[in-house]
């Protein structure tokens, strides 16, 4: 029950909003989210939207491994 | 660039792990708080990809496995009420009591709804005006705004069927009753989503006083990987930091509309941990202006004398110095099917994890 699971907002009706999860697509508050978007990658827990996922930050983090695994193959 | 395969890639996972083993050097116990920590670490493998140096325990993390035994008693005699509706998540009605389930009672007869939403039981409430619905809160900062929401909208709506019976809890409290306790822990894998909701101060103290390294971390196996090496750099590096691997879900400051929510919902208290006892301040109940929906105060029942499973090593494994292997009834008369304890009920819990993945056939 513990788990958040990032999914993709697909609509938005006042306090609920349609969350595209790949296979299907569930309704989820939008109470403690602020300046929420049709096209917004967001983490779903329990019912509601906990918060809007920085894509950019990924990416971020992502490149890091790349950084990372050109260093390990100089050094081999 | 494919973000989501990004963070399951299993080159990344291989580069992570060789600059894991090429750094670390000091033998390390690192403990996850966070059942979601628990399952993705033994579906995917992860302990066997470390070095030899690095141990994972799991901790008190899945909040099915630490409701205590007092709080599925009651739930229990609550669903017994004729014109009572329990409304819950799913995992909660297969822990044991100390002598019946909500899933038994259910099968009795008891009206017993499984929910997806907090929100639904307000409009169960609703839709039920002869019955008395409680909702049962349980889990840690992820989903209190959640039931904090629902009391809110109770009260707008102006319910007086509606009712949560409250086992919630914060974390940080037993992340430093362990380590009072003795547990030997080098460093902590901090939850995700919690953190999401709390930001990362509130591990603050487990650093500066108890001096661990925290990192909070995402939960597809490149992020845990990734957390793993950032404690192994504090370790080797002799610093000790809370910090984020989690940076695309986890603001340092935090969801401040849900932590107001929390703020004006409930306010801390002591309460029960399975295997732990009570820990002080580790507690949420609700604010004195919402106390009319407490079911535990609004709804009064006799509640049996509470009895533990006999042979159940649950709360050592919540402590994390046993592991599910060790518990003579592990895969033996207790499973998933069939779970004597709360570990082995939900699948972030440790012993049901540890069955699901193969750790009873090694
Ligand atoms: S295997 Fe079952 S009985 Fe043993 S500790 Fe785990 S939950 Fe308890």
């Amino acid at each position: 029950m513990c788990l958040g699971i990032p999914g993709k907002v697909v609509w938005i009706n006042g306090d609920i909003a349609g969350v595209d999860f790949g296979e299907v697509v569930v309704e989820a508050g939008t109470h403690i989210v602020d300046d929420l978007s049709v096209g917004d990658y967001v983490l779903v827990h329990s019912g509601y939207i906990l918060e809007k996922l920085d894509m950019d930050e990924a990416r971020k983090t992502l490149e890091l491994f790349d950084e990372l695994a050109r260093v390990q193959q100089e050094a081999s | 660039m494919n973000i989501p395969a990004g963070f399951k890639s299993g080159r990344n996972c291989t580069v992570l792990a060789n600059q894991i083993r090429a750094e670390s050097k000091t033998p390390a116990v690192i403990m996850e708080v966070c059942g979601g920590h628990t399952m993705a670490l033994y579906r995917c493998g992860i302990p066997s990809l470390l070095p030899s140096t690095i141990r994972m325990v799991s901790g008190p993390g899945c909040p099915v496995c630490v409701s205590d035994v007092r709080f599925i008693d009651r739930a229990v005699a609550l669903s017994r009420l004729p014109d009572v509706i329990i409304a819950t998540y799913g995992d909660l009605i297969r822990v044991p009591g100390s002598t019946s389930s909500l899933e038994k009672e259910k099968a009795s007869g008891a009206s017993i709804r499984i929910i997806w939403s907090a929100l639904d039981a307000v409009a169960m409430a609703a839709a039920n005006p002869d019955r008395r619905i409680v909702f049962l809160g349980i889990g840690f900062e992820t989903t209190i705004p959640g039931t904090a929401i629902a009391v809110r909208e109770a009260k707008k709506a102006g319910l007086s069927n509606f009712f949560t019976f409250c086992s919630h809890k914060i974390m940080p409290p037993a992340m430093a009753a362990l380590i009072d306790e003795g547990v030997s822990i080098d460093a902590y894998l901090c939850p995700g989503h919690v953190s999401v909701v709390t930001g990362s101060a509130i591990y603050a103290p487990i650093a500066a006083d108890y001096h661990k390294p925290c990192v909070i971390s995402g939960f597809e196996p490149v992020d845990i990987l990734q957390s793993i090496l950032m404690i192994t750099r504090q370790i080797e590096s002799g610093r000790v930091a809370v910090e984020i691997q989690y940076t695309r879900a986890v603001h340092p400051e935090g969801n401040r509309r849900a932590q107001a929510l929390i703020a004006e919902v409930f306010s801390p208290c002591d309460d029960w941990w399975r295997g732990l006892g009570v820990i002080a301040g580790s507690g949420m109940r609700l604010a004195d202006a919402y106390r009319r929906f407490d079911a535990a105060e609004a709804i009064p029942v006799t509640v049996e004398e509470p009895r533990e499973a006999a042979g159940c090593i649950c709360g050592s494994i919540l402590k994390g110095v046993r592991m599910p292997a060790d518990c003579r009834l592990f895969a033996a008369t207790c499973t998933p099917d069939n779970p004597v304890g709360a570990c082995m009920v939900s699948s972030e819990g440790a012993c049901a994890a540890a069955y699901q993945y193969g750790a009873h056939e090694k």
